[in-house]
């Protein structure tokens, strides 16, 4: 009896054949990496994505650690702080890792979200990849907020009392809806406790998984490019994607480079400038919290402070309304207003390169309000700044609200074919 | 985009540039830069903390130990002259006045010192120990050039000797016409005089020893900082050498591309 001799396969391969029939194993590497083709012509802009995925990993790594030292109490909390800064092995190390990262994410994110306005990663059919990435972003403001609050430093204190307070500016509602929030007739223990429990379960918990739909989100749809073209319109026989390479090997090596870099500009502001000169730690959160000592000027930290200026812009009442009302409407909708970006953006083409002047000028004059209303609001309140702040605030909003007629009345440059350099 | 991205960066640049404004009172401050390599500095700074600042100011957040680890002070000197009877060479600086009581003394009870220069900076604590005069009107006859009405009082005065404000350039109305005889009247220039033989230091020696106050207030404030700054370096490099590394791999994959 002859038989033709099969060769077994080796050993890796059987075990990835019964592994694959039970769970998508290589079905997963290849849809997400190795099948997952993405344009050829990523450019800087395109390293902030994986970079906040990194600084996520951080964050979550070193704040696992920190909360097996910190003591989430109104007498403990300060001094847990310190506690884990002198007499925790590698304390301040796990800790300056935490601060610097908060500023970080704050960083990175707000260069990815240039990225998509520049090259138009907002637009069909990535409308619901660019909803589930500002939900990421509102939960990331509000991670950093209760985070920032744990410190029980005298700021972060006084900062908390006054964003809580603006809940009380909403009519009607307010004051109960203020009291239910920080649980307390004024900032206490109580909230301190709710808002560790939110910033390290569940807020935490809702990240991730928004992290991992917007993911999920872009693999579906496919990247954008600085071109703004679509690659998939241009396959070869294999039914690949001309200007497509497999995202790993090709971006993961390229990531890596990225990401050593990044890392070597965090761990020069981690080991010789973690307070970053007041910025990403302020000195008024050396002292601990005390109800009866406000700080002489109350700011929130850098990546608030553009949304803050807007809020404290906000001057005069309105329909019997409150200005501080009308403060938190105006600042709550400057956070919002990206969100509706993919319908407010008429152009017949995606991306900057190929939009009119119209479209250039203004989100330049948007980086600059953003940048200036930033500074703005680290700065004691004057009525020169004021005004100023009223003047950007105005700049950013006609960005967005502008942007139905400039992006469609200018004149657009002809997209390429293929993409380009 | 290159030009808008120029436009970007200047903009950041200036507000990152920016000083963050502080209020300050209108006394200079003078400039003192921390030498936490200097141990002798360190230790005399904690012995003039223990003599003159612990009975009030706790360090609460410190521990002996450490201290006495990271100054190189041998643990039975300091448990003979800075640590408090009862108290061991692992507990918390803590101080023997009780908050209750201070509070009735002071109006408030003297602050927790271990974190002061990282809250108010080495130039403003350093100016701050040196302008202490005498102001009658003041509950402990002393007021402060840098924290005006500071109820606290001049401790090291037995060091730094009376010290009193002298006005000069000062110039007068003419008093019948209700006007300026020469130019307009000009605001008194003030300095701070120490009487000479009233103090057990001269001016360098209190200025020394008002720097090695401070320096060791500085280390408090972080204690961990050489290390950090001695880790980071060896951090850096290895990501250098990790950056030729995925600088070359990188390379190599993306030959074939385009």
């Amino acid at each position: 009896m002859a038989e033709a001799t099969v060769k077994r396969p080796g050993r890796w391969t059987r075990f990835m054949a019964w592994l694959d029939a039970r769970l998508p194993v290589t079905e997963t590497v290849e849809y997400h990496a190795t099948k997952y083709y993405a344009p050829k012509n990523f450019n800087f802009w395109y390293y902030f994505g994986v970079l906040a995925m990194v600084v996520l990993v951080i964050q979550l790594l070193s704040g696992i650690w920190l909360t097996m030292s910190y003591v989430p109490s109104g007498a403990g909390a300060f001094a847990s702080v310190e506690y884990i800064m002198r007499d925790v092995e590698f304390g301040w190390l796990i800790r300056y890792m935490h601060s610097t990262g908060a500023s970080a994410f704050f960083l990175v994110v707000y260069l990815h979200m240039f990225r998509a306005l520049a090259y138009g990663s907002y637009r069909a059919p990535r409308e619901l990849l660019w909803l589930i990435g500002m939900a990421i972003y509102l939960a990331l403001m509000a991670e950093g907020f209760f985070g920032y609050v744990l410190t029980w430093g005298n700021m972060s204190f006084w900062a908390a009392q006054v964003i809580v307070s603006l809940a009380g500016a909403i009519p009607i509602v307010g004051p109960d809806l203020m009291e239910w929030v920080r649980g307390d007739y004024g900032m206490s223990e109580i909230t301190l406790n709710r808002f560790f429990a939110l910033h390290v379960v569940a807020v935490p918990l809702a990240l991730v998984g928004l992290v991992f739909l917007h993911i999920v989100a872009l693999h579906h749809v496919g990247s954008n490019n600085p071109d703004g073209i679509d690659i998939k319109q241009q396959k070869d026989a294999d039914g690949v994607p001309v200007d497509g390479i497999p995202f790993h090997p090709y971006y993961t090596v390229h990531d890596l480079q990225a990401t050593v870099v990044f890392l070597f500009l965090f761990c020069v502001v981690l080991f010789y400038a973690p307070e970053m000169y007041g910025y990403f730690i302020e000195k008024p959160n050396f002292e601990e919290a005390n109800p009866l000592k406000t700080p002489e000027h109350i700011a929130p930290v850098w990546y608030y402070t553009p949304f803050y200026a807007m809020l404290r812009a906000t001057t005069f009442p309105l329909f019997g309304l409150s200005a501080k009302f009308w403060g938190l409407v105006v600042m709550a909708g400057a956070i919002l207003i990206p969100a509706i970006l993919p319908w407010l953006d008429r152009s017949p083409v995606r991306s900057i390169r190929y939009k009119g002047a119209w479209s250039k000028l203004m989100l330049g004059l948007l980086v600059a309000s953003f940048v200036a209303l930033g500074y703005l609001g680290t700065i004691p309140p004057s009525p020169g700044a004021t005004v100023a702040a009223q003047l950007l605030t105005i700049v950013y909003f006609a960005y967005f609200l502008l942007m139905p007629w400039y992006s469609r009345i200018e004149r657009v440059k002809p997209e390429p074919e293929r993409v380009t350099r | 985009m290159t030009r808008l991205l120029g436009a970007v960066w200047v903009a950041l640049a200036v507000a990152l540039g920016m000083p963050a404004l502080a209020a300050e009172s209108s006394w200079t401050l003078e400039a003192m830069t921390p030498n936490l390599t200097d141990k002798p500095s360190l230790q005399n700074g904690l012995k003039l903390y223990a003599n003159y600042c612990l009975g009030c100011h706790s360090l609460k957040f410190q521990r002996y130990e450490r201290t006495a680890d990271d100054l190189g002070a041998p643990h039975d000197i300091v448990m003979e002259n800075v640590v408090f009877t009862g108290q061991k060479i692992g507990s918390l600086m803590t101080t023997a006045m009780p908050e209750e009581e201070a509070k009735g003394w002071f109006g408030a009870a003297p602050p927790d010192l271990t974190m002061v220069a990282r809250v108010r900076g080495v130039d403003w604590l350093y100016t701050y120990l040196k302008t202490f005069y005498i102001d009658p009107t003041r509950p402990f006859g002393v007021n402060n050039k840098v924290f005006d009405n500071v109820g606290m009082p001049h401790v090291m005065m037995e060091l730094q000797g009376t010290q009193r404000e002298v006005c000069k350039g000062y110039e007068p109305l003419d008093i019948v016409h209700g006007e300026a005889l020469i130019g307009a009247p000009r605001a008194p220039q003030c300095l701070l005089e120490v009487e000479a033989g009233t103090g057990i230091y001269d001016e360098k020696e209190f200025n020394a020893a008002v720097y090695d106050l401070v320096n060791f207030l500085y280390y408090v404030g972080e204690p961990t900082r050489l290390e950090r700054e001695r880790i980071g370096a060896y951090v850096l490099a290895f990501l250098a050498v990790l950056f030729v590394f995925a600088f070359l791999l990188n390379r190599e994959y993306w030959k074939g591309i385009r």
